[in-house]
């Protein structure tokens, strides 16, 4: 068993803006499971950020509890983070959002921290548009102990044990639309060529990004019966169309190709291009998006890619007009403006 | 691309560099291997069976295997392979119970190897113990041809040369010393099966300089003056000494001459530093001693006064280079350059010469007077007559010349059974699963960043009042088995199963080099261009899987592997495997 990752590197690996390879982006080696959908996803991360040129010491990197939730101690070593209670890691990342504004807020959760003991949390900080990433790593069952049945397994299928599952699930995507998400998107931890692009991009996004990628529980939930296994998700999963990001530092004609049926330009300046070959379909209508998602329920397939994209966000920010500058660089005179100032505050309410 | 044969075994004996760089391919992983586990006597047998001489060796190689060494991919400084393999060498236990038993009912053939070299000895040692009778002849008192003639003792003490010599003289070998062989028909007529000829290179070459007529007295040729020295004809030399070349031969007489006497010795050579021809470590070792390079100068003339050799004089020039990085020396046009010398040293090359050789014995010469000798099954046109060692295709080196003893000794052994020389038997080779358990491997395979050890040296002062006294001491113990663990094992292979894998890009994500890619499959040159990481060494393979259920294919770069097996541990299906592959060349036998 090895216990670390080698410390050689290809020499020819490719330095981004800040001079950085992909190493500086890189975490411990995975405890998980051999084949783990969750390192792929990790791996995907790594890619992103190095590839968005982003600076580690600008990520913060928050998770729950679960197989999930162990994972950003294997990518962003270099960046903060903090594993922080079951189900409750929205509510950190609110209150790290409030106070310093200036990080990137990346949250990692499972589909038992989102759609069980983390509903609650998952749909109110959705309902906030808190400018953070949201990446569930969605297997459909409780592989930290032992593969139970969670949440947004589907209704009919099986994993390990071959017990049926008999409730309906929780949908994610739909949930977050419901919700008002302003960035909604579901990839699978097995396509890097769609899953990059769209971490990319919701890393870009202002306000709150989701992104569902399942991520096949090789140890208990990779069976025949199930729906959640690479076979199945290989077989049913139905792309909205491929995603390219260039970021705002490109030149945008040198790397996308033509024929782009959308194209948004996101709020730090990067674009997202969409090649759409679903139909009629239109990721930046909230109707269409729910609409796409019932009918490839209705017909067992999987919508990945994205799903909808709300140019106009808002962020919670935006919403309670917070100070623009981070808390921790504010003076003790502005923190504490003095008795007038409270007199005054007191007299407006009166 | 198509799917990558591994059962082809040249694939992945090419992924294992030092192996498939070596000439007589020494499977080097695996002894390395053994020496970290202390297993010297083992060490040393792999050794033995495939290089005959590895004590000799383990001091005196050119290591081809070093700079094709995977470890500098990745960091400075290669494996010391060759140091190893002294380290098995010094180190093993009594081994004699190992040797190889001669029948001593003969099979009745015949061989005749002249020249008692590397290469001869390398044929006698393989056919022997099939039932052979050789008859050996030498013109020196004892066997190891250059290896005693040539190489001076701080560099290979006589008891390590004796010894390996005589495990072969000693399998019931007829040598016969002290004699001069003038005729290669007489051998021929004494009716033997076959032939071997392993003279080496014998003849040096000398620079006919003005001057030189009435400097004689005092103008040595390098390897004849080595070998003078060698069998205590010469034991001293003038206090200023020029060395004219820059190959080893050149690093063994500047130094020797400084252990004779010479406290101005200088070695002049033609070319700039880097393009000499001494082995980069014979170089470090000479300068170490305080010995002075004059690189540029080309020799003019030998400078005599009163009847006496005064000193050399020399021209300096400039090497330029044209686009195709043809050399050529040009005068800078500066004043000759004098140099007082009391004796001069000619190492600037050495040839064959076969004046000995009948020519109407049906062994054709080419234009350059040498013999017209078969690459792979060393057969002159007299089918009858083999060559080998340097006498075969000019000066190489002590292990090119063994490669050569085995392949002439599988002829010859395919000859005298009336089979055709050109039917080679296939490399013995073996390919194992090093699984012990859930992520358990059979060898070391965490990897870390570790530089060479350096071999100690004795002191200088001590070195240069005695020409016998070995100058590198060796690795011990401890440094020898750190050495060791800087093998990155390239002979445990990846091997990919495609009806396992279920691409969940466990193995791409975890390998710190990024070796591996899924994609498309596509022409070479244009598949090189989507790998994770750039591939341009095109010296290394792709690996190429069949086609998976996504109409991708995996692509394994060879090139940084380090074989650190995390791709198989992370593999949840087992579709990756550290298997060893043992590839033995193919050798004599009954």
């Amino acid at each position: 068993m090895s216990y670390q990752i080698p410390k050689f590197r290809h020499p020819g690996l490719p330095v981004n803006e800040l001079g950085y390879t992909k190493a500086a982006y890189e975490g411990s080696i995975s405890t998980l499971c051999a084949g783990c959908g969750h390192d792929s996803i990790s791996g995907a991360i790594v890619r992103a950020c190095h590839e968005l040129s982003l600076e580690p010491h600008k990520i913060a990197k928050l998770s729950g509890i679960g197989c999930s939730s162990k994972t950003p101690t294997y990518f962003l070593g270099k960046s903060h983070g903090f594993n922080s209670v079951h189900g409750r890691m929205p509510s950190v990342v609110t209150g790290a959002a409030m106070a310093n504004r200036d990080l990137l807020y990346l949250g990692v959760s499972g589909d038992g921290d989102t759609a069980s003991i983390g509903m609650g949390q998952f749909t109110h900080v959705i309902r906030r548009n808190l400018n953070m990433v949201y990446i569930v790593m969605n297997n459909g069952c409780y592989g930290l102990t032992k593969g139970q049945d969670s949440a947004t397994a589907d209704q009919g299928s099986a994993g390990k044990k071959g017990d049926v599952n008999p409730f309906s699930a929780i949908d994610l995507c739909s949930t977050a639309l419901q919700m008002g998400a302003t960035f909604v998107a579901r990839s699978f931890s097995g396509d890097k060529e769609q899953l990059v692009p769209l971490i990319k991009a919701a890393m870009s996004h202002r306000g709150f990004a989701l992104i569902d990628v399942i991520s096949p529980c090789v140890t208990f939930n990779n069976t025949p019966a199930s729906t959640k296994s690479y076979e199945f998700v290989r077989e049913h999963a139905e792309a909205t169309g491929t995603v390219d990001f260039v970021p705002m530092r490109e030149e945008i004609t040198t790397s996308s190709r033509p024929g782009a049926a959308y194209e948004v330009t996101m709020h730090d300046g990067s674009v997202l291009r969409l090649y759409e070959d679903a139909g009629d379909f239109n990721p930046l209508d909230r109707r269409s998006a729910m609409m796409a998602m019932m009918n490839h329920q209705h017909d067992g397939t999987i919508l990945t890619g994205l799903i909808y994209l709300n140019k106009n966000s808002r962020d919670l920010h935006d919403v309670l007009q917070t100070s623009h500058r981070p808390l921790n660089q504010l003076e003790e005179g502005e923190l504490c403006p003095g008795n007038k100032m409270l007199v005054n505050i007191n007299a407006s309410l009166r | 691309m198509k799917p990558t044969n591994i059962k082809n075994p040249e694939y992945f004996h090419k992924v294992v560099d030092c192996q498939y760089a070596c000439p007589a391919h020494t499977p080097v992983p695996e002894y390395i291997r053994l020496i970290a586990a202390q297993r010297y006597s083992d060490a040393y047998m792999i050794n033995w069976y495939s290089n005959v001489f590895p004590g000799v060796l383990g001091r005196t190689c050119d290591r081809p295997c070093e700079p094709a060494c995977r470890r500098v991919r990745v960091e400075e400084e290669p494996v010391a392979i060759c140091r190893l393999k002294r380290v098995a060498a010094d180190n093993k236990d009594d081994i004699s119970d190992r040797l190889p038993t001669v029948p001593k009912k003969k099979n009745g053939k015949r061989i005749a190897l002249i020249g008692a070299g590397p290469a001869s000895l390398t044929v006698a040692r393989d056919l022997a113990p099939l039932g052979y009778i050789i008859d050996i002849y030498d013109n020196q008192f004892a066997g190891g041809g250059m290896m005693r003639s040539q190489i001076p003792s701080f560099r290979l003490p006589l008891s390590v040369l004796d010894e390996e010599v005589n495990y072969i003289l000693d399998m019931g070998i007829n040598a016969t010393f002290d004699v001069q062989v003038d005729s290669l028909k007489e051998v021929l007529e004494k009716d033997y099966d076959a032939v071997f000829v392993g003279t080496g290179a014998p003849r040096g070459k000398g620079l006919n300089l003005p001057g030189l007529e009435d400097a004689r007295d005092h103008v040595f040729l390098g390897i004849d003056w080595l070998a003078s020295v060698a069998f205590e004809h010469t034991d001293k030399i003038g206090k200023r000494v020029l060395v004219l070349g820059g190959g080893n031969t050149a690093m063994d007489c500047c130094r020797t001459s400084m252990r004779l006497g010479g406290e101005d010795v200088r070695v002049v050579v033609r070319s700039p530093f880097e393009d000499m021809k001494a082995s980069p470590w014979e170089k470090k070792d000479a300068m170490a001693e305080g010995i002075p390079f004059y690189n540029n100068h080309v020799p003019k003339e030998f400078v005599i006064e009163d009847g006496r050799l005064k000193g050399m004089l020399f021209e300096k020039v400039e090497a330029l280079y044209d686009d195709q990085g043809n050399r050529s020396l040009v005068p800078t046009g500066e004043d000759l350059v004098f140099m007082e010398a009391d004796d001069v040293l000619m190492a600037i090359g050495q040839e064959n010469a076969f004046p000995w050789v009948e020519r109407d014995l049906g062994i054709e010469f080419d234009k350059w007077d040498m013999p017209v000798v078969d690459r792979t099954t060393f057969q002159s046109t007299n089918p009858k007559v083999f060559f080998g060692g340097d006498s075969a295709f000019g000066p190489e080196n002590i292990i090119t010349a063994v490669a050569h003893g085995h392949q002439a000794a599988i002829s010859i052994d395919l000859l005298c059974q009336g089979k055709a020389v050109s039917q080679r038997p296939p490399p013995l080779t073996n390919l194992a699963s090093q699984k012990m358990g859930v992520h358990e491997w059979s060898y070391d395979n965490a990897v870390a960043p570790d530089l060479r050890y350096p071999v100690p040296h004795a002191p200088l002062d001590k070195l240069l009042k005695d020409r016998k006294l070995e100058v590198e001491l060796g690795f011990d113990v401890a440094t020898g088995y750190k050495e060791a663990e800087r093998c990155l094992n390239c002979d445990v292979q990846t091997v990919f199963e495609e009806i396992r894998c279920i691409e969940c890009d466990a193995c791409v994500d975890i390998c710190p080099t990024d070796c591996i890619t899924f994609t498309a499959n596509g022409p070479e040159e244009e598949l090189r261009t989507r790998l994770s990481a750039p591939s341009t060494n095109l010296s290394q393979d792709l690996y190429v899987s069949a086609e998976l259920p996504t109409a991708r294919v995996m692509v394994k770069d060879e090139d940084v592997c380090l074989h650190c097996g995390l791709c198989a541990e992370r593999c949840p299906t087992g579709a990756w495997d550290m298997q060893k592959f043992l590839y033995n060349v193919s050798r004599a036998t009954a």
